[in-house]
């Protein structure tokens, strides 16, 4: 059933129809989808959804139970130790060794791809100078904080000059400065036409990559741009707009506002409420009602839906379709 | 084809760094056996001497007091008490106070003057057997000499005279005897341990599951890791063998050159078993319970402690299997008994056969456990 996989230049990854099964339970169900040269795709799901076995099949490390998989051109069921001498990949635990310094873990990885002595030297330069490691080049990688940690990481993964990285959870425990500096770094070398295969928690993350891709329990429910994803009509269903209320009184507001006919859905963001409500509800009616109740309302102003608010509507929508078709 | 051993050269590299940076286990794992040969070699007598007896001499007199010259002087046993009663005999046997208890009767003289034959009742404690069976035999042996000596005036007439030689450790020294045996035992122990903690230490940490996703090959990654180990099995065995010859003062009859020739497949066979546990361990802790249970049959079935013509066949026919008692024959051949090549050519090759067996099985089902997990 999975269709045959044509050659696309301009692809990083394309993956067809993707299967895994652990005995009984399938880990990735049906999985498709395409990533472009230089894109950065983020790749989201709760935990356990499959997202490390989705990497762990690209990579080569796990067989595929089915569908088919091209990476950089090269088919991951034939080829899997040519795909792994293109990659580069950073685990969520920053795989390093500890009892070995920032050069000497670079050294390793470096000749474990075999690279020549000349090269090897360049590229732990180049390496240094881009992720600022100087200063610690003569530090046992325990000693680096998770910042410094990943950055080593990252030039570890990197260091045979690969044109596809995955970067599981690059983020996970690190600090907001850090994260800033990884997602500057990352721009900058997808700007040099480097593409990145990205999974993250973080809904602000997943806002700055150029195309993501939501699987829930092993079904991939979104793939597209965020903007293209904001308007589909499952997000978005016709005849609706969403706002956003803001109020200091927040838990008030939002017992009362789904209690208003026309008012789909809310939920509450820091100081305010998005709520999801029908085109002929009034919003001077909708102010008027909540100040009759007691409530001050500072601001009520239409709002494009956020990712998180895409990944909640989709993950409902799939709910619903997994019950009724149990039921 | 692709070079099957891709990665080796960085993978040993970084190890010995491993190595470097952690003189502490180094250390341990050098020094650890050699206090074990200390312990076992100076603290353990397998030679049975001196058992504590209990003697109720209810006759006194001259022949009953010769009989108990004799059992003393067989270096055996040791009086250290006398009784006067029958239950003061058993107490001090059923209170673990001594092992064996001699009751000579009140007409134990008359009866040898009357040419009559006299009895010795010889209570054994049979909860150690090697120590009951020493007893057996040494109160047996003084029993049928000393009425030998009665019956014929010169002994020199005896019939059959028995000339026992022990054609190696004449002197039953027991370091001589387990030493070399342990030698076996402490190798297997020290590289099983550290080549599973080196695969299970980056296990934990993740860096195995990184490696997997570079272009190294799982036999250079194998190789890579064992073979800092080997050579500290090599030094470990260098170091015992220097011990055993120097502060225990245990002769090595044979080739020491050919020792180190045949520790090798020796050394890759617990180095394989040392994968094959991490294989299966997810923690360190879990890797020092399976490396202990693979200890066990080698120490108990291996001929180290036991000897193996003594068992029920079942366990005879399983000692073929482990490969420690190809080992302690081969040390105990060389240093014990002088056995060159020609003699132990075949124990060579069954360590040879077992080690590339289970250097092949440990790489499969490390590639299948470990890479595909």
């Amino acid at each position: 059933m999975a269709t045959p996989l044509e050659f696309a230049p301009q692809l990083a990854i394309s993956a067809n129809n993707l299967v895994r099964r652990f005995g009984n339970f399938t880990a990735v169900n049906d999985v498709s989808f395409r990533v472009e040269k230089g894109e950065i795709f983020g790749f989201l799901g709760p935990n356990g959804s499959g997202k490390t076995t989705v990497i762990k099949m690209l990579t080569g490390l796990l067989p595929l139970s089915g569908g088919e998989a091209l990476v950089e051109g090269l088919n991951v069921r034939t080829d899997s130790e040519s795909v792994r001498e293109r990659i580069g990949y950073m685990s969520q635990n920053f795989s390093l060794y500890y009892d070995l310094t920032v050069t000497e873990n670079l050294q390793f990885y470096g000749r474990i791809y075999s690279l020549e002595l000349a090269r090897l030297k360049r590229r732990i330069d180049e390496i240094v100078q881009l992720n600022g490691l100087e200063p610690y080049l003569n530090r046992l990688a325990s000693q680096l904080s998770g910042g410094w940690k990943q950055r080593l990481a990252l030039g570890c993964a990197m260091l045979h000059e690969p044109k596809l990285l995955f970067l599981d959870e690059p983020t996970a425990g690190i600090d907001p400065v850090a994260r800033r500096q990884l997602w500057d770094l990352l721009f900058e070398l997808s700007g040099h036409g480097i593409t990145f295969f990205v999974t993250t928690h973080y809904m602000d993350e997943a806002e700055r990559c150029s195309h993501v891709a939501y699987i829930y329990y092993g079904k991939l429910i979104a793939d597209g741009t965020p903007n293209s994803l904001r308007e589909l009509p499952d997000v978005q269903p016709q005849g609706t707009f969403r706002v956003e209320i803001t109020t200091p009184e927040v838990t008030r507001a939002l017992r009362f506002a789904r209690q208003i006919p026309g008012i789909r859905s809310a939920t509450i963001f820091g100081q305010s409420i998005h709520a999801l409500i029908d085109d002929h509800f009034n919003l001077d009616d909708l102010r008027n009602q909540l100040l009759k109740n007691g409530i001050a309302v500072a601001e009520i102003r239409p709002l494009a839906p956020s990712l998180e608010d895409v990944f909640v509507e989709l993950t409902y929508k799939h709910q619903a379709l997994l019950e009724a078709s149990h039921a | 084809m692709r070079n099957y051993f891709r990665g080796f050269g960085a993978v040993f590299y970084k190890e010995v760094l491993h190595v470097r940076r952690d003189p502490a286990t180094l250390f341990f794992s050098l020094v650890i056996p050699l206090l074990q040969m200390v312990v076992l070699g100076f603290g353990i007598d397998t030679n049975i001497r001196q058992v504590n007896t209990v003697v109720y001499n209810a006759d006194g007199r001259r022949e009953s007091r010769e009989l108990l010259d004799r059992l003393k002087n067989s270096d055996t046993f040791h009086i250290f008490r006398y009784v006067d009663n029958d239950k003061d005999l058993n107490d001090a046997i059923v209170a673990g106070r001594a092992r064996v208890g001699i009751k000579i009767p009140v007409d134990y003289s008359d009866r040898l003057i009357h040419n009559m034959s006299a009895q010795v009742l010889v209570l054994i404690d049979g909860s150690d057997s090697s120590v009951a069976g020493q007893a057996i035999n040494v109160t047996t042996a003084i029993g049928l000499d000393e009425s030998l000596r009665r019956v014929l005036a010169d002994r020199s007439t005896f019939a059959v005279d028995m000339r026992p030689k022990i054609l190696f450790n004449p002197d039953s020294r027991s370091p001589n005897f387990l030493l070399p045996g342990l030698t076996a035992i402490l190798l297997l122990n020290v590289t099983t341990f550290l080549t599973a903690f080196s695969i299970v230490r980056e296990k934990e940490r993740g860096t195995l599951e990184q490696l997997f996703v570079t272009p190294v090959r799982p036999m250079g990654l194998l190789l890579g890791k064992l073979l800092p180990y080997l050579g500290i099995g090599f030094a470990e065995l260098c170091a015992i063998v220097t011990f055993m010859r120097f502060v225990f003062q245990v002769p090595i009859h044979g080739s020491v050159i050919l020792l180190g020739f045949l520790s090798i497949p020796y050394l890759f066979v617990s180095l394989s078993i040392g994968i094959l546990v991490s294989s299966k361990a997810k923690t360190q802790s879990e890797a020092i319970q399976l490396a202990f249970l693979t200890f066990l049959p080698s120490i108990f079935f291996s001929g180290y402690i036991f000897p193996r013509e003594t068992m029920p066949t079942f366990f005879y026919v399983i000692s073929y299997f482990i490969p420690a008692s190809y080992f302690i024959n081969i040390t105990r051949g060389i240093i014990l008994r002088g056995a060159g090549i020609a003699q132990l050519w075949t124990d060579g090759l069954a360590l040879f056969a077992i080690g590339s067996f289970l250097l092949i099985i440990a790489a499969r089902r490390f590639q299948k456990k470990v890479i595909m997990a």
